[in-house]
């Protein structure tokens, strides 16, 4: 009885948004461990240099094709052991995030940009024009996104600034379909009514009114956004269209592995694990983000 | 019905013709044109250069190039390789059983496994083996095939040496191509052991190609099960005093599919992606590892074909999946 009648005060106001998000974010074990599986995939690449016991690039004529330490014949100078021309594994695997985070970046920053004007705009103007960029994005929907993204390679030439430009153009219709969607059921409410009578132009609607109440789907879709590119780009280099030899791309690793598949399972298992995980990460993080901010799931 | 199945095949129709201006303009963005591409690095003459120009029609001013395109794409004419000079039409028809029976099993093993885990997982919602069953889907899904089918080589055919690596059938058979489905051309062939060589070599990129429809339907699955589940007439169903098999089975699954079906039908896309990446792994002579050939052959035609194909087959399941969701709900059907 006397837990009924001393309810704390302090509960009536509302908790500070962000301190409300971590509470729904952390309840979710999995996002929580895919954040700082994320974090540390970022320490790694930002401190590559630092971090990686050997250059990614430079070869040890006496120690090809050397397995890892715990094997017979391995050593504690290469760690999970060396590739065909003796480079070091785990340094070129620590390299590599720094190219597949920074493809992540640039194709979620490329593609929600362009995507949330594209979103906005049709949104918020409708007619002629808003049936035209809906079409286009229902044809680049049409297309398998590695087919379309190899076609696009296939034009301008394989190399890893192709593949990032071609990954962004992939993406493209997610983005402005979830804007779209967003802004077409913001767009009749009181607040933004509101702001229309007080003058604001159609800029001033457009990005400051409507935008930022669109945001939460959009957030989601880019943290999901960001194992897509890296997958979709690790395939491109494993398919010889995307990063080129010798940079450290993972999927570029996993390129002449199919030959060491009988001989050195290392060369073949690590690259690809490490892609496995941080997909994976960012695939937790946003599943967890996902359950965080949309508010129909909060009890 | 027919009103309906009419307004959706207009409605596919704008994206068709805009595959084709995609296709168009593919063999119009590349740098250089077609007449240099033939020619190589040898170079050639102005003369010859005009000369071949008009004889291919890229004198023409665009839109009328592109009207001669359309009337050719829809005589089934889409030019012909510049590799091996066969028509393009032909050369995808050859090719395409191969990836058609891969996909078909990739699609009934994801369909096998996923349906079931998933409504396991929705039944048995919050235990271990929910949290299980969908662990292992969300890995299915963040999975890069390419990996997953190097992985499944190494195990299972390098340690042990259950599987052939690669190809479609023993190099010990040969077979006629009668149907161009190994499955059932080995079958009516009187080889002994043709018909286990042929099912051998297609497990593994099966399930390698199947692994994230899998994926993708468990999760789908388990979230349509968790709808259903809550809906009154599952509860009347229960207080009739049903089994609680009959109830899943019968009241809740029948139910729950049709999201599952449209999932089903959209993952056509997924599995014609991945098949470019299976095929190369497993050097399975089909349209994915033809494409990326092309790719690399800077062979345009056979790119600028292949993708139009694709594209359009993707566009009409997507059609059929539409109508079928129409016949399933006709709530769906009345709605503009």
């Amino acid at each position: 009885m006397s837990e009924m009648t001393s309810i704390p005060l302090e509960n009536s106001a509302p908790p500070h948004p962000l301190k409300e998000f971590w509470k729904y974010f952390s309840e979710n074990k999995g996002a929580v461990v895919g954040l700082y599986i994320i974090l540390i995939a970022v320490f790694l690449a930002v401190f590559a240099d630092y971090i990686a016991p050997h250059s990614p690039f430079d070869q040890y004529r006496d120690a090809i094709l050397q397995p890892p330490v715990w094997m017979d014949g391995g050593s504690g100078k290469f760690l999970l052991g060396t590739d065909d021309v003796g480079r070091d594994i785990l340094s070129r695997l620590i390299h590599g995030a720094r190219l597949s985070l920074f493809v992540g970046v640039i194709v979620v920053t490329l593609s929600l940009a362009a995507g949330i004007i594209f979103g906005v705009t049709s949104g918020y103007f409708g007619g002629i024009y808003e049936v035209l960029v809906m079409r286009l994005m229902d044809i680049i929907l049409a297309l398998p996104s590695l087919l379309l993204a190899l076609a696009i390679v296939a034009i301008l030439g394989p190399s890893l600034q192709n593949a990032i430009l071609s990954i962004a153009v992939v993406v493209l219709p997610h983005y402005v379909r979830l804007t779209r969607a967003s802004v077409l059921s913001e767009k009749n409410k009181d607040y933004v009514t509101a702001s229309r009578v007080c003058g604001s132009g159609p800029f001033r609607m457009m990005f400051a009114v409507l935008l930022p109440n669109c945001m939460a789907p959009l957030i989601v879709q880019a943290t999901l956004g960001f194992s897509t590119a890296i997958l979709d780009a690790a395939a491109l280099g494993f398919l010889g269209m995307g990063a080129q030899p010798p940079t450290p791309e993972w999927g570029a690793m996993l390129a002449n592995a199919l030959q060491f598949v009988q001989s050195a399972w290392w060369v073949v298992t690590f690259p690809g694990l490490a892609i496995l995980i941080t997909v994976l990460a960012f695939n937790l993080a946003g599943d967890g983000l996902r359950d965080a901010l949309d508010p129909k799931m909060k009890r | 019905m027919i009103q309906f199945f009419f307004r959706r095949f207009f409605h596919v129709f704008p994206a068709f013709i805009g595959v084709t201006l995609l296709t168009f303009s593919l063999i119009h963005l590349i740098p250089g044109d077609a007449v240099e591409l033939r020619a190589g690095e040898r170079g050639i003459d102005p003369a010859r250069h005009a000369e071949m120009k008009a004889e291919m029609g890229l004198d023409k001013p665009l839109p009328i190039q592109y009207f001669r395109y359309i009337g050719n794409v829809f005589k089934g004419d889409l030019g012909k390789s510049y590799v091996t000079k066969k028509p393009i039409l032909e050369e995808f028809l050859t090719l395409f059983p191969a990836t058609l029976e891969l996909s078909l099993c990739a699609m009934i093993f994801a369909v096998l496994f996923g349906l079931p885990a998933g409504v396991i997982a929705g039944v048995k919602r919050g235990t271990p083996f929910d949290h299980t069953i969908m662990a292992v889907s969300l890995t299915g899904y963040s999975m890069p095939i390419f990996w997953w089918g190097l992985l499944m080589i190494l195990f299972f055919s390098v340690f042990l040496g259950w599987t052939p690596v690669s190809g479609r059938l023993s190099a010990l058979f040969w077979i006629e191509p009668q149907t161009g489905f190994m499955l059932i051309d080995t079958l009516l062939s009187d080889e002994p052991g043709a018909f286990k060589s042929a099912l051998s070599h297609l497990i593994l990129p099966s399930i390698v190609l199947g692994t994230i429809p899998l994926a993708v339907i468990a999760r789908m699955t388990r979230s349509s099960m968790l709808e259903v589940l809550k809906e009154d007439y599952v509860r009347t169903a229960r207080a009739k005093g049903l089994s609680d098999r009959r109830v899943i089975l019968v009241h809740a699954l029948r139910n729950a599919m049709i999201p599952v079906i449209t999932v089903i039908g959209l993952q056509t896309g997924v599995l014609l992606a991945g098949a470019i990446l299976t095929e190369t792994i497993f050097a399975w002579p089909g349209v994915g590892k033809w494409i990326l050939e092309s790719i690399g052959r800077r062979d345009y035609p056979a790119i600028q074909g292949g993708i139009l194909i694709i594209a359009t087959l993707i566009i009409f399941v997507n059609l059929g999946v539409d109508v079928l969701y129409g016949i399933i709900n006709p709530r769906i059907r009345h709605t503009h």
